[in-house]
Formats: structure tokens, sequence, C-alpha cells
């Protein structure tokens, strides 16, 4: 199957390795992989913010650059859920445009559901870990995989030790702008949610957003917490052994 | 960028801590309440969506359905006025009182008169006004403002409830919540006795009956509505339901979504005035019909908020509420409902952060009984006042967007963002200014790898496909 990657802004300049192990693990799993090399960012931080007519620009853009390839995978459930969700009400006055985000919804898959959903990959049955793990559920993943699909995922066969964190999908207060808009609140939210996950007793949280992981990882460095954070597509390539580097 | 005065008020909010821990216990408890009450049900989600439909029906056809209410609380015997504004309602309101020597009113609990701000005007006007929920009663002993729709007192923790009692009611120092109500239940029925006027909102009117529906738990609904010899209802215009039988589908779901009951304690029905064969009730009924800006927000593109029913579930679920309490947002409603509701509610006032200090989780969405997407509409109304966003912010977003045209400008844009940021050698940058500042002030910022997915992808990963 022929695959082009939607690696998302931030995923490339923080989380390369992440998107390593996507294209690592789509390899091991039989696809092709393909990088349009004119993306940049879905449009979102302008859609949040209330700039809509910027955001319309990158939805074009983005629609124009992706719309060649049958199948779109991306790392990130947010920026999908951007161009599933988002870019056909953005573009409804211009009819031809919305159609074509229309289309474009259709072929983009975040990576963890595309694995499951179509390569029909067992995610459980190939994950090992040597210490207990626990999970970030990212908001804007609710309409692209529930709590319960990411818990199914890492759980299935018993061989994974996970510490369900309380409140299992309490927001982490990144909010992309919202972070350094409303700082006080957004830092207030991220010291409940490190509370809750350090609370499990795991140093390994699973957390597929990089902008989640941006603040997360950011929070528990500054906070002095043991707690380290990967995309479940580098748990799988590490898992598999794929990965160049060691885990 | 936030403006000042919220700013200040939301650092305070979050730097007092027994505030915060109160209100994160008390919401942290009611989520997981709201979700056992849920739970309970055949399909929620199913009969969220029915509650939805039926309230999005209603407000569309909202004068038709108001005009048949209203009929039939005349027929009922009631008398029906339109306030238009909340100097109206505060008007109307306190000339019922005065035309009839009323003295002391005993009020059920009600966000609508929080939102005219009818106790002082009635106490202007010489009438001693008694909040009879237990909350609101200690709010008003206590001088203070409710800070959640349904829990006035959430803010407060015990010790502050017993130190206001014993203060204003010169009674023994306890903290045991039953023994606090013992005193307050004692204090308000000798008021029960004297009072002459009966005040409450309204949760639901139906049209078919012209019946208000009074949801409470502590049976002060009930002996408001009964006792005194007037009584006077204030009634939002969109909380008119269609039929008797839609109050089934709204009754399965208010108290869930509020305290995860399956039910309140007293669900009061009540069709106008005191009947010659009735043992009890008043001999007057009035509603109160108030606009108050309704009709303009049901012509715009946030008409969705008016199915809202009031029942806290979005507050509660909320993490930004849950940090920042009630009274930050300044607002007779607070939370997520609350952010939407007061800038359009109050046009003239300076509420464009409200709007904007959300994480769009999408919590509240989830919560909310009459499948409102708060989160969407969060995001319009961003849409709609983005002549107020700063005017960094505007040429921000114009300098991120020429980054975002072009691959090579992108590029460009992730050299300077990675040159930009301080590099001790441990990949992490921990303080700056701008909206670095803002960033580093309570976290850690990660440093763009040193080799961005894209050039990972032109120096090693391409070559195998």
């Amino acid at each position: 199957m022929d695959v082009a990657l939607f690696i998302t802004c931030l995923t490339d300049s923080f989380f390369p390795r992440a998107g390593e192990a996507v294209v690592r693990v789509l390899r091991h799993f039989g696809c092709r992989v393909q990088f349009p090399a004119g993306q940049t960012c879905c449009g979102q931080p302008a859609y949040n913010s209330g700039f809509h007519d910027e955001a319309r620009v990158l939805a074009r853009r983005m629609i124009e650059i992706f719309e060649p390839y049958e199948t779109i995978v991306s790392p990130s459930a947010s920026c999908v859920a951007m161009v599933k969700q988002h870019f056909a009400p953005l573009l409804a006055d211009e009819p031809a445009w919305r159609s074509r985000a229309e289309r474009l919804a259709e072929r983009a898959h975040e990576f963890a559901t595309f694995l499951v959903d179509r390569l029909n990959v067992d995610i459980a049955g190939l994950l090992r870990f040597d210490e207990p793990v626990t999970f970030h559920y990212p908001c804007h993943a609710r309409g692209i995989y529930g709590a319960e699909d990411l818990q199914r995922w890492l759980t299935r066969d018993g061989q994974v030790n996970l510490r369900l964190p309380q409140h299992v999908d309490c927001c982490c207060g990144f909010g992309g702008m919202f972070a350094v808009d409303y700082p006080e609140i957004s830092t207030a939210m991220l010291n409940d949610k490190l509370d809750l996950l350090a609370a499990t007793g795991a140093r390994l949280v699973i957390c597929n957003e990089g902008g989640c992981t941006l603040q997360m990882a950011g929070g528990a460095r500054r906070r002095g917490l043991p707690l380290r954070f990967k995309h479940i597509a580098e748990c799988v390539a590490d898992s598999l052994g794929l990965m160049k580097d060691r885990p | 960028m936030s403006s000042r005065a919220f700013r200040k008020r939301v650092t305070a909010a979050i730097a007092d801590r027994r505030v915060a821990a109160a209100v994160h216990h008390a919401t942290w408890h009611k989520v997981g309440a709201r979700a056992a009450g849920m739970r309970m049900l055949r399909n929620p989600e199913r009969l969220r969506e029915l509650a939805g439909q039926i309230k999005q029906h209603t407000l569309e056809r909202l004068p038709e359905y108001l005009e048949q209410f209203t009929a039939n609380v005349r027929r009922n015997g009631g008398q029906v006025h339109f306030a238009k504004d909340a100097a109206e309602a505060r008007q109307l309101i306190c000339e019922l009182a005065r035309s009839r020597g009323l003295k002391l009113a005993v009020k059920v609990k009600s966000m609508t008169t929080e939102e005219v701000g009818l106790n002082s005007a009635l106490e202007a006007a010489g009438v001693r006004v008694f909040e009879t929920d237990l909350g609101e009663f200690i709010v008003q002993l206590d001088r203070d403002r409710p800070s959640h729709i349904v829990t006035p007192i959430i803010h407060k923790d015990r010790r502050q409830i017993a130190t206001a009692m014993a203060r204003e009611l010169g009674c023994q120092y306890t903290e045991d919540p039953a023994a606090l109500t013992m005193i307050a239940r004692k204090y308000l029925r000798d008021v029960f006795r004297r009072c002459d006027l009966g005040i409450s909102g309204v949760n639901f009117g139906v049209a078919e009956t012209g019946t208000i529906c009074i949801c409470t738990n502590e049976g002060n609904g009930r002996m408001s509505t009964t006792r005194p010899r007037v009584q006077v209802a204030l009634m939002g215009i969109e909380k008119v339901i269609p039929r008797l039988s839609d109050l089934a589908v709204f009754l399965k779901l208010l108290a869930r979504s509020s305290t995860g009951q399956p039910m309140g304690s007293y669900t009061s029905l009540i069709s106008g005035p005191r009947r010659a064969t009735d043992a009890d009730g008043p001999s007057e009924f009035h509603l109160v019909l108030l606009d108050n800006g309704r009709s303009e927000i049901l012509a715009g593109p946030f008409a969705e908020v008016l199915r809202c029913l009031r029942c806290g579930a979005c507050l509660n679920a909320c993490p930004v509420y849950r940090n920042i309490g009630g009274h930050a947002y300044h607002s007779v409603y607070p939370g997520p409902i609350g952010s939407l509701v007061t800038p359009l509610l109050d046009r003239r006032g300076d509420h464009h952060d409200l709007p904007r200090a959300s994480s769009l989780c999408g919590a509240c969405r989830v919560a909310c009984p009459v499948n409102i997407d708060l989160p969407e509409l969060l995001v319009r109304m961003r849409a709609a006042g983005r002549a107020s966003q700063g005017r960094l912010k505007k040429l921000g977003f114009f300098g991120w967007l020429c980054a975002m045209r072009s691959e090579r400008a992108y590029r460009a844009a992730q050299r300077i963002l990675q040159a930009m940021l301080s590099d001790d050698g441990s990949g992490w940058t921990t303080g700056g200014v701008g909206p670095l500042a803002s960033w580093t002030a309570g976290r850690d910022l990660l440093r763009p790898a040193p080799r961005s997915f894209r050039q990972l992808w032109q120096e090693e990963l391409r070559e195998q496909s």
C-alpha cells in the first residue's frame, strides 16, 4: 500500500524520532511511504485562535499537496481531526474547495487507527516493555479514537503492565496558543495532569500528540518528575527492533 | 494575550490554595457521579442527542411555543408579564411587591434572578429577601457571590461555612454538615411562616399545559411556592419545551448531569395559583418572561447556547473552571457555557478573554445533556472577536502564515527557531522573552531536534523507498 506521510510541524521540528518510527513501522507492515515535501502546517493554530482567513489559506494548500495521494497517515490525531473535521466547514462557502476537503477527509488517517483498522495489526501483541507504562489520552483525539481504544491497543493480551491514570481523559493544558496566551491556567492544568500521571507510579508515558508531549515533558522537567514520553509508533518500532538508535 | 484584569483575577484564583482544593475536590467528585449516573441509562448518548434536538426544535419555533405557553398559563389563572431586559424585570417584580404590600420574600435558587440582580433591587424597594437553598442561603449570609451555577458555595470549605453561620446567626460554631443544615432549617422555618412573596426561576415551561417545572433537592422550592400568598416565577424565554412528555427526557438528564442523581429530590409542577379546591398555594401566580438579549442571541450564530439547562455539568468537567473557580469569570454564568453566554448577554462588557481562555479540550461537549458543541462555539466566538485581538497577535499570525505558505520559508523558520532558543547543551530552554517567557514561566521548553524529520528523511529515510 502506498502511504503519504503527513508529519505535522510539531513532529517535524520537535519529535523526528516519532516520525522515523512511523515510517519504519509502516514499512515493516508492507507500506511504501512517501513524504510530500511541500507540506508545512495544517493551520490548526490559526483556526483555533479564530484567524480563519489564515487557516483557509493553509487548508487549501494542504488539500493541493495531499490530494494526489490515496492514503494519508499522520502521527497526530489532532492534526488529522483538523483535516477531517474542520477543513470542509471552514471552506463551506467555496463549494469546489469544500468537496475537495471532504474527499481529503476520507483519506486521512491517524497512525494507530490506521495500523489497527486498515492493516489489521494487533498492537498489543507487538509491544514489549520492561517497565510499567501509563498513557495520556489527547483531547483532540475525540472523534478519532477514544481513551478506551488506546487502552485496548495497549492491553489486549495482558503483556503490558498498564497503570491506568485516574481521570483518564483529563486535559494536559496545552491547547496550542492557549499555552502561551494564558500560561497561568495552562500550567495549573498541566500540574493537575502531571500529578495524575505521577500517581500511577509508571515512568513511561505513552503520548501520541506532539503538543501534549511538549507541554507535559516540559512540565515534568521543570518539576523534576521522572516521567518519559513516547509516541506509540516509537513503542512499536522499539519493540520490533526497527530503530537504529537505542530506545 | 490576556487582559491585565483577567490575568490578575486568574492568578489570584490559582494562588488561593484553599479555594482551588475545594473546587478540585468537588468537581472531580461530580464528574465521577455524573458518569455513574449516566451509565445507568440504556442509551445515554442517544438521550443527549434527543434532548438537544427537542431544545433546538423549540428554539426554531420559539414564538409559537411561547404563545401557546403563555395562553395556557393564563388559562390556568396565572398572570403573564414580559420583561425585555434586566431593568424591566426588576421594576416589574418590585412593583408587584409594592402594589400588594409584600414585605418578606423567600427565594428558590435561580440563576435568572441573579442575572437581573433581583435581590438588591427588592431590598432597595423595602422587601426583605431570603435565599432558601442552603448554598444560596450561605452565600447571602456571607455577602458572597455564587461561584457555580448549581453549587453556589463550591468555593467554600466547611470552616468558612461554619464561621459565616456562627457570625451571622449567632449560633454555636460547628463544622458538622448535619448540624449546620439543621440550624439553617430551623432559621428558615420561621421565615417561611412569615413570608408573603415567593420567587423562583423556572427549569422548564411546558407549552401544551402552561405548567412550570422547578427542580430542587431540599424541598425549599415547594415551600417557597406554596406558602406565600403571591408567587413570581422569572423565566428566560428559552426555557419553554413543547410537551409534558418531553419533560421525561430532560428530567432523566438534568439531575444526572448536575449531581449524578437519577432525579432531583423534589420536582414541582406548578400550573397557576391555588384553585378553590386546593388545600394550599398562592392566591396569585405571576410569570415574568425575560428576554434580556436572548432574542438577539437566537437570531445570531450562537443560538445553540440557548439550549442550555443550567445543569452545571460543563463547569464540573472543565479543567479551566477547576483551576480558576467561578469568580474569576466575573459573571453570573461561569465555566464553558458562561464563557459563551456572558459576552452574548453583556455585549458592552469586556469579556473577550472568556472564549479564548480554553484549551478546547472538549470535556464540556461530552458532558452537555443537550449536546451543545461548546468548543466549536468558542472557536466561532474567537473568530467573531478577531478584531479585538492584540496587534502583536495579528502580526504574529501574519508572520506565521508567511512562513507556512512555502516550504522554503518554513525551513528558514525552523532554522530561526533553532537559533533563537538558547542552548546550554541540555536540549532544553528554560527562559526567554515574549511568548517564550510565557511558556517558560511554568515549564521548560524542549529545543527543536538538531535534525528535523525533513532532514532525516532527505539524509537517511528516503533511500529505502
